[in-house]
């Protein structure tokens, strides 16, 4: 695993034109995999997908947050910022796997929520909130995965789980390097200086307590090779969902809570 | 010479105000309003009703009874988990400032006569942020609450995620509401009272899951600032947008009460509730 990149050149792979997105990886991951659409509430938010699908022979239901792969998926796909119908077709799919006993797995790819008028009226705190309360207590083993970026709140909403991977260039972070070096320097020239400095790397993430597993990608990045990448995800899953499945439900619901329960640093 | 000239209007423009006492301008309806007035109001706006930002330390005295308040972890302080530059520095300049040690003061209370655990944000405190220890002090407000069965009412105020605290402080979200999910499933009533702003990753945790929302009238609400919001659609917001009444008309919050009668309703919700006067 080459670890000497930078922060900010991870970045720059993570952003390469052709990086696979939730849509390239499904097939290759999972068979017989059936989308299901809308939240039964408002809509059917296209920044979500989400159906039931097998990983080697278990029926799982699979939820991402899905990137375009040129503009006119982007544009269908809000470039992977969803709405709060989004986060409500993810709970309801969720709700559904724990009813039927299936474990969850979460795809991660998204620059955060959308910000915007309608989000805001149809209440996107309030939908990220209840995703996150909610998930802790899914009686269900639960696995995320961020592929690429995992932005602020917006994926935490897909991101409580019993255990989080991360692939080697992805990053997960409270804000973008942008946004960070807006707020706090009011210069966003400054992204790549604050892109160094947050902490966002997978080995950052695996420090500090966040993620507990980083995926290989091929040299030079997840695009140069979409078989292996994919291959090395589907191990991973294969092999931590049947480790998770064993558990008793209720240590395992302890465990999740604990594991972000024990997260921060503080003196008393 | 100019730069004299701006001085002497300056100078003037500055006689005409009232010289010596200080004044509040109110953020909705840009009247001045004479500070020792607008203190005496319990710092609302008299002309709007816009309800300003009280430190935790008023707000716990207009709210619980004299001498009931007991404050947890008051002695709980931050560390600096991804090393961010000079925040340590900025904490102790705080801390000398406004005597907090972070940005929520926690503890048990009674509120005309009901037990409760209280929680209350301060905004001077880096803008309310959520970082380890509100992270740390409000999960364990509501885990003690689900260990008595009490129930526990919030203020909330914040500018959301402490930045400086990068991915960990994202993580209080997860670690929050799953203490308020806790004592949810226990049975314990949970109401929040949002004060002046709440936002950001408050508004998307905690905030959000009270069975009883209360905002204070004309305060901000939202997940995304306004600012960030016209830079994304490029076109101006509406001036009531993300007021606490665009919320309660949009179904986001059950009701907005005054905060001369804050104490009052909370009382009634309490013993409505079940919570009543502790029998001594």
């Amino acid at each position: 695993m080459d670890e000497k990149k930078t922060a900010w050149e991870r970045l720059q792979i993570v952003h390469t034109k052709g990086r696979p997105t939730v849509r390239d990886y499904i097939p290759l991951i999972f068979t017989d995999f059936y989308e299901m659409h809308g939240d039964r509430l408002y809509g059917d938010d296209k920044a979500v997908i989400g159906g039931v699908a097998r990983l080697d022979n278990r029926p799982v239901t699979v939820i991402g947050i899905v990137k375009g792969r040129d503009i006119t998926e982007n544009k269908e796909c809000n470039f992977a910022m969803p709405h709060p119908e989004g986060y409500r077709k993810a709970l309801r799919l969720a709700r559904q796997a724990e009813k039927f006993h299936r474990p969850i797995v979460c795809l991660i790819d998204t620059p955060g929520a959308f910000c915007g008028i309608a989000a805001e009226e149809r209440g996107q705190g309030e939908a990220i909130a209840k995703n996150i309360a909610e998930f802790m207590t899914l009686r269900t083993p639960i696995i995320s995965i961020v592929l690429g970026e995992g932005g602020s709140g917006g994926a935490l909403a897909l991101g409580v789980c019993d255990e989080l991977a991360v692939l080697q260039n992805a990053s997960y972070s409270v804000l973008s390097p942008r946004g960070f070096a807006s707020i706090l320097w009011k210069d966003a020239s400054r992204e790549q200086e604050a892109c160094e400095i947050m902490r966002t790397t997978a080995e950052d993430l695996v420090h500090l307590g966040v993620a507990e597993a980083i995926i290989e990608e091929p040299l030079g990045g997840a695009h140069n090779d979409l078989d292996k990448i994919s291959e090395n995800i589907k191990e991973y899953l294969s092999c931590i969902i049947s480790k998770k499945c064993e558990k008793d439900i209720d240590v395992l619901l302890k465990e999740r809570y604990t594991k972000f329960r024990k997260i921060g640093e503080f003196s008393e | 010479m100019l730069e004299d000239f701006f001085k002497v209007v300056k100078k003037r423009f500055n006689d005409d105000e009232e010289e010596k006492t200080p004044v509040f301008k109110c953020p909705r309806c840009q009247t001045a309003v004479p500070m020792p007035r607008y203190e005496e109001l319990h710092r609302v706006c008299p002309a709007c009703n816009y309800h300003g930002r009280l430190s935790a330390a008023e707000r716990i005295g207009i709210t619980v009874d004299k001498e009931s308040f007991h404050e947890f972890d008051a002695d709980m302080k931050s560390g600096d988990p991804i090393d961010f530059p000079d925040y340590t520095e900025k904490q102790e300049a705080l801390r000398e400032e406004t005597g907090l040690n972070d940005a929520v003061v926690t503890g048990t209370a009674l509120i005309k006569g009901s037990p409760v655990v209280i929680g209350v944000m301060d905004s001077r405190y880096m803008m309310g942020s959520m970082g380890s220890v509100v992270g740390e002090k409000i999960a364990r407000a509501f885990e003690y609450a689900a260990d008595n069965n009490l129930p526990v009412v919030m203020f909330t105020c914040s500018g959301g995620a402490r930045m400086q605290e990068g991915i960990v402080s994202l993580m209080q979200m997860a670690k929050t509401s799953g203490a308020v999910k806790l004592h949810s499933d226990k049975g314990g009533l949970y109401i929040t009272v949002l004060t002046d702003p709440t936002t950001g990753g408050v508004t998307a945790s905690f905030a959000s899951l009270g069975d009883v929302i209360i905002a204070e009238p004309k305060i901000l609400i939202g997940f995304a600032g306004r600012r960030v919001i016209e830079s994304t659609i490029k076109q101006r917001l509406p001036e009531d947008f993300q007021l606490a009444e665009f919320m309660l008309d949009k179904g986001f919050i059950d009701m907005i009460v005054e905060r001369r009668k804050m104490r009052s309703v909370l009382s009634h919700l309490l013993k409505l509730h079940g919570y009543n006067k502790k029998e001594v």
